[in-house]
């Protein structure tokens, strides 16, 4: 593995799959009475948010936490430093306190590349503006994983599971991430979206697209749907809430399309009645509440194989 | 411990004891631990992975045999507990997995195929202490090298090996090599 993790894509398959099949085995924490491991004790890590969130800090939190390490919390919301200048201050200010791994969440798509460049420690990219957002792919990864394959499936990738990913692709670190990865571990990956809300450049992108998700839901596996980013938005994608939601929000018709061992899948926050229904959200095909709680796992994992080991991980196969 | 499923041919090196050595080392451990525990009650075998895994396994199969006990039998990764972690690249973790039974005031040996520094069983000291509240805890390995490093001993040995520290013991078994094979050799294989 690399030092840092800022893209789904610094991940060869064999690195993903350390990944899963760690997290595998610290799931059973989560039933132990003593849900702490002291492999970090008298590391630093710090969480430094420049953007709203509660899921991921509280989870890379609990990651730490559970892994011994001290953990900082950061939240730099409401500073009136001008953006480059104050990222690179601060790093220098982490740079100080000896901090040995960065969690850095910034509005501005590659601050943790920047940032890489500026510390010592290992920098966590955990959504970078609408660039990446490499542990949610990983948290989702080990979901469908853990849901499609069965009981013990260390070791396995996701050869021939069809995902399709639903939505605000064009403004989704989650969606771009996950199509790396994803394809990585040999999942189909189908991006379904309004042509306004894709990107330019998805041909490069190692999937298919369709702009008809009715068409798709027979063949996919795994449904994930993404938050419509209106914060994100500075021009009109959709005509309306309703038109989209239409079109390309799940409700229980549409789900009833989906072959019977399929999952819905949501990163969270939901729009609930935008793109995905209440009832979707609630039924038991979807595993939004799962990939938090395997968020936490798979940070752990994340975070004990960038930090467990030596100090030059590169000499790592 | 001795590193993954390596092909055994080729490999330089003396063969201390084979496979009907480590057969008759198990069975005589298996009537030590019925012996020392009064019976096997209340006894779980915990390996240590990779290789003392198969191992408790093994002796499970054997108390069984003699006295139609089912003894628990589990796992117990080590590897977020040792003392070594910084010393090299982070490694992938072995699996945890306890009787359902659970340790709580059980008599819990500790499998593991080679006893050098003790480390590993400090470690599973901790990680057993985590998991729970054992009344003893025993230790029992294919064999002991010597060169400790803590003050931990062995309650159950397959063989004393004398070595020296330069030398490289790895244990060969069928579940997991192919064979069943103890093996010394000299070359610095770091184990």
């Amino acid at each position: 593995m690399k030092r840092h993790l800022i893209s789904a894509a610094d991940l060869s398959r064999g690195d993903a799959l350390l990944i899963l099949d760690t997290a595998e085995e610290l799931a059973s924490l989560a039933d132990r009475p003593i849900k702490k491991l002291p492999t970090l004790r008298g590391r630093t890590v710090v969480n430094l948010f420049f953007e709203d969130s509660t899921r991921t800090r509280i989870s890379f939190e609990a990651a730490a936490k559970r892994l011994s390490a001290d953990v900082i919390n950061f939240s730099a919301k409401g500073s009136s430093v001008g953006k480059g200048e104050s990222l690179k201050d601060t790093a220098l200010t982490l740079e100080a306190m000896g901090a040995d791994a960065v969690v850095i969440r910034h509005s501005a798509s590659g601050a943790a590349h920047r940032l890489a460049g500026w510390v010592r420690g290992s920098v966590v990219n955990a959504g970078d503006g609408t660039h990446e957002h490499p542990t949610q792919a990983l948290l989702d990864a080990f979901t469908i994983r853990r849901k499609l394959r069965h009981a013990n499936g260390r070791g396995a990738g996701l050869d021939g599971i069809r995902v399709t990913i639903v939505g605000d692709v064009l403004h989704s670190r989650v969606a771009r991430s996950n199509v790396l990865l994803l394809s990585t571990l040999g999942a189909e990956v189908t991006l379904a979206a309004p042509p306004t809300l894709l990107p330019l450049a998805v041909d490069t992108w190692p999937c298919a697209v369709s702009y008809d998700l009715d068409s798709e839901l027979p063949k996919s596996d795994v449904v994930m749907m993404l938050r419509v980013q209106q914060e994100r938005m500075t021009a009109a994608y959709f005509p309306s809430v309703r038109e989209y939601s239409r079109r390309y929000g799940l409700d229980a018709t549409r789900m009833a399309r989906l072959p019977e061992h399929a999952i819905v899948m949501h990163p969270g926050p939901m729009n609930r009645g935008v793109e995905i229904a209440a009832e979707v959200a609630d039924s038991p095909r979807s595993t939004i509440v799962e990939q938090v709680a395997n968020g936490v796992t798979t940070r752990m994992a994340v975070l004990y194989l960038l930090l467990g080991g030596t100090e030059f991980p590169e000499v790592a196969a | 411990m001795s590193a993954t499923g390596q092909p055994v041919a080729g490999r330089d090196g003396l063969a201390v004891l084979d496979a009907e050595e480590i057969r008759r080392s198990l069975t005589r451990i298996a009537h030590e631990i019925l012996e020392r525990t009064h019976g096997g009650d209340e006894v779980v075998l915990l390996g240590i992975p990779t290789r003392g895994v198969p191992l408790a396994r093994r002796l499970a199969a054997r108390i069984g045999e003699f006295e139609g006990l089912e003894v628990p039998c589990g796992s117990l990764d080590v590897t977020m507990h040792r003392d070594d972690l910084r010393l090299r690249p982070a490694r992938a973790l072995g699996r945890t997995e306890l009787p359902p039974t659970g340790v709580d005031g059980k008599t819990v040996v500790l499998v593991d195929d080679v006893l050098y520094s003790g480390r590993t069983v400090r470690a599973a000291l901790d990680a057993l202490t985590d998991l729970g509240r054992p009344r003893t805890v025993q230790l029992a390995v294919l064999v002991d090298r010597g060169h400790r490093e803590l003050p931990i001993r062995a309650d159950y040995v397959g063989k004393n090996l004398p070595t020296s520290q330069r030398e490289v013991v790895h244990v060969l078994l069928a579940e997991v090599d192919a064979q069943d094979a103890v093996m010394i050799s000299d070359e610095g294989r770091s184990a």
